[in-house]
């Protein structure tokens, strides 16, 4: 066996990973492994807490979209008290939910992605990033800053906090919205939705055709898909079906509640990491890049293939575009930034279309809910991906157990493939240089663990 | 002459990074005097060396290092100590790095019943292990930063303020050393306190508190005098930032929860807590749960396995 290589820490990723890349004596990839190196074990320390602290826990899952911890934990908690939810309550969720994913879209575009796309792949780690950004590209870089700050404080301003957020409460929303709140917000969000047009017309003219080479090689593998839809197929960060799609675009709708029929997670001694797969296919679990076994992907590439059509004017007809370039299901993995800027738009539209709702303002935004025994599944289509919370209550509404799987995870499997598949593709007899070994890293940043 | 700064981040969520970001244009500003050496969250400096071949953590020597996170598996405790070794002031950055956190909340548990469950859990294929390979392996439990090195500066939140850390950067820019205030979130607390005795009992949070939307926060009745346990009285205060504006939990309308930790570093939120209550007459048999007092402070041997269980490893 000749040399390894340690990736060590990935960077410009939200988490802990590392990866492994085992040379044979010619100097070609005998291995490259993906270690995922972070346990907290919520599911393990919430157990004995009142359930409607625990909406107020989970959300340091991730700083990066506690939102949509603080959803899916509120929705599982309202199934374990069968609570009714108020109208007003549901609509102030389900847009705070979709603002929270345009903070996201535009953090890792061009926070965490574009300094490899802007400085280049090839470029020296010292400039490759944002501050190089803000450097060579002033203008650009305090628009980005100014957006991606706005995203954040017209949340904080109306509901409290933004970083892990408290005001999603069993049975609705803490407090409602007053008119002067929503026009301020409407601005915003009309703001927001020019810098995301802006955003995926600047990628499609400046950035995709330059590295579409890359874009169509690199990490490449053929998986299934995994994303949240609408009875009537579309699009939908905050309620649906689950539809699971296989590779050759075929699918299975489910409720929530049914996810252990068709979900299960393996273990690798390589990794705290669960590794989820499609136990409905019936071929059990493998990573084999030449005939993997149960591989599906989740987050915005996996959304923009399950659903049907996108619900707003748009992001439909970018998806179109998309979908002519690319096809459906589309499997390039670098595809995932341009499916980012798509949903962007996607989540400015909605976040307009929601607080253009008259019945958002209403008064009543939460009921009164009674703590008790019951079972809750609560789900939300996280920017990483399906984000499960599964609870079950004692007769004081204290949480018994606790299940999660979270966006990223889905995704563990893939990465770990794609890796490989960039690693094989890029060092070949012993030539590796920094260069390569970013472009390995580049087919982790797709995905973002 | 820029700074050189280097970051870190431990056994954390990220959201003392996002709070950075938060800054906005401030940060933008701050850049031309800052020259970050070392910061995974946004440059590729690696450990090991660009090329992977380094056998022991490497990180560039500077001024102020931000560490966020805590101390839970040897890499954490690798890291810290080169963070340590390298930069000449260390910040603990939020609650985590100050308190243990929210993922302290482990420390009442073992290792062995954590694994117990996670690789048990009702989605997970039977037969599972724990992981050896080219993994971390746990410590015994989740410890605050200076457990284990020499912190210089405490910067507690969960996250903390944007402007706290502004302020923080600032000031160390300017050679100086941070001064943050020592209040708690009762202190700077806008709603009304009508006095002692009104409540008897503690109501769970699924109950709505009395408040008039359409009326500022000040005409709000002090959640805790409304029966909520609010944490306000014994959590050092900073969440609402330099404006002075409302704890942004109460602005929200939900009582305090106390991301910031205790007043003082060494102060005990359960105790504290327990104590406000009954000195107020409250009935403490009411609290649903009484370690989660500590859900932000539970490292510092504040949380620990309770007698009868297995013991750590």
């Amino acid at each position: 066996m000749g040399k390894t290589i340690n990736i060590q820490p990935l960077s410009r990723i939200e988490g802990h990973a590392s990866i492994e890349i085992k040379l044979d004596d010619q100097g070609n990839v005998a291995d490259a492994i993906t270690h995922f190196n972070s346990i907290r074990g919520f599911e393990k320390f919430v157990e004995g807490k009142p359930a409607e602290e625990v909406t107020r826990i989970v959300t340091r899952i991730c700083g990066i979209c506690p939102w949509h911890h603080h959803m899916s934990s509120v929705k599982a908690v309202d199934a374990c008290f069968d609570a009714e939810v108020a109208p007003a309550g549901h609509l102030l969720r389900e847009c705070m939910q979709n603002m929270a994913h345009i903070n996201d879209k535009i953090l890792h575009f061009y926070f965490l992605a574009a300094p490899d796309f802007v400085m280049g792949p090839d470029a020296d780690y010292s400039v490759r990033n944002v501050m190089g950004i803000a450097n060579a590209a002033p203008d650009l870089a305090r628009q980005v800053i100014r957006m991606r700050q706005k995203s954040q404080m017209m949340m904080e301003k109306f509901a409290g906090k933004v970083i892990h957020p408290i005001a999603g409460v069993p049975g609705g929303f803490s407090k409602p919205m007053n008119e002067s709140q929503r026009q301020e917000m409407v601005e915003d969000s009309k703001e927001l939705l020019e810098f995301a047009k802006f955003s995926i017309k600047h990628a499609k003219e400046e950035i995709f055709p330059k590295y579409l080479d890359l874009v169509t090689t690199l990490g490449t593998i053929t998986t299934g898909f995994i994303g949240t839809v609408d009875k009537d197929g579309s699009l939908n960060f905050y309620d649906g079906k689950i539809r699971l799609m296989r590779p050759d675009g075929s699918f299975d709708d489910f409720e929530d509640t049914d996810y252990l029929d068709y979900i299960s997670e393996r273990t690798l001694d390589v990794s705290y990491g669960k590794y989820p797969y499609a136990k409905s296919w019936n071929e059990g679990f493998s990573m084999d890049l030449d005939a993997p076994k149960g591989i599906y992907r989740s987050n915005c590439l996996a959304r923009i293939n399950c659903c049907d059509q996108i619900p707003t004017p748009l992001a439909q007809k970018e998806l179109e575009e998309f979908r002519k370039s690319f096809g459906k299901p589309a499997q390039h993995t670098l595809l995932y930034h341009w499916a980012r800027l798509i949903e962007l738009v996607y989540s400015c539209e909605k976040t307009l279309e929601l607080l253009n709702n008259p019945a958002i303002t209403g008064k009543e935004t939460r009921c009164t809910v009674t703590p008790k025994a019951g079972r809750g599944v609560g789900h939300v289509e996280a920017p990483r991906g399906t984000l499960i919370h599964d609870y079950t209550t004692d007769e004081n509404g204290c949480i018994k157990t606790a299940n999660l799987i979270v966006g990223t995870t889905h995704n563990l499997a893939p990465i770990s493939m794609s890796v490989k598949q960039a690693a094989n593709m890029l060092i070949k007899n012993g030539q590796v240089d920094e260069t390569i070994l970013n472009k390995v890293e580049m087919a982790v940043r797709a995905y973002d663990p | 002459m820029a700074v050189n700064v280097a970051s870190e981040w431990l056994n954390s969520c990220s959201g003392c990074e996002i709070a950075i970001l938060n800054l906005g244009e401030t940060l933008l500003d701050l850049l031309p005097k800052i020259n970050f050496v070392h910061i995974p969250v946004l440059m590729d400096h690696k450990h090991l060396g660009q090329l992977g071949d380094k056998q022991h953590i490497d990180i560039p020597k500077a001024t102020v290092g931000l560490v966020s996170g805590g101390i839970r598996n040897e890499e954490h405790l690798e890291v810290a100590m080169e963070m340590r070794k390298k930069c000449d002031i260390v910040i603990a950055l939020g609650t985590c790095a100050t308190h243990g956190g929210i993922p302290a909340l482990i420390n009442s548990v073992t290792n062995e019943e954590l694994f117990d469950r996670y690789y048990a859990t009702e989605s997970t294929d039977s037969g599972a292990q724990v992981p050896t390979k080219g993994i971390s392996p746990l410590l015994d439990r989740c410890y605050a930063l200076d457990e284990h090195i020499k912190v210089d500066i405490y910067l507690p939140g969960c996250p903390p303020h944007p402007d706290q850390i502004a302020t923080a950067i600032l000031a160390l820019l300017n050679g100086e050393t941070p001064e943050l205030p020592f209040k708690s979130v009762c202190d700077t607390c806008p709603t009304k306190r009508m006095g002692k005795g009104a409540v008897k009992g503690i109501k769970r949070a699924v109950e709505c508190p009395e408040f008039d939307p359409d009326k500022p926060i000040d005409e709000m009745r002090c959640l805790l005098e409304q029966g909520y346990l609010c944490m306000g009285p014994v959590t050092r205060a900073g969440c609402a930032g330099t404006n002075g504006e409302a704890p942004r939990c109460i602005s929200a309308r939900v009582p305090c929860r106390g991301c910031y930790g205790p007043v003082q570093q060494k102060g005990n939120q359960l105790l504290d807590m327990l104590n406000a209550l009954a000195s107020n007459g409250i009935d403490l048999s009411q609290l649903p749960d009484r370690d989660s007092l500590l859900r932000f402070s539970g490292a510092h041997n504040r949380l620990v396995v309770k007698q009868g269980k297995k013991t750590r490893r």
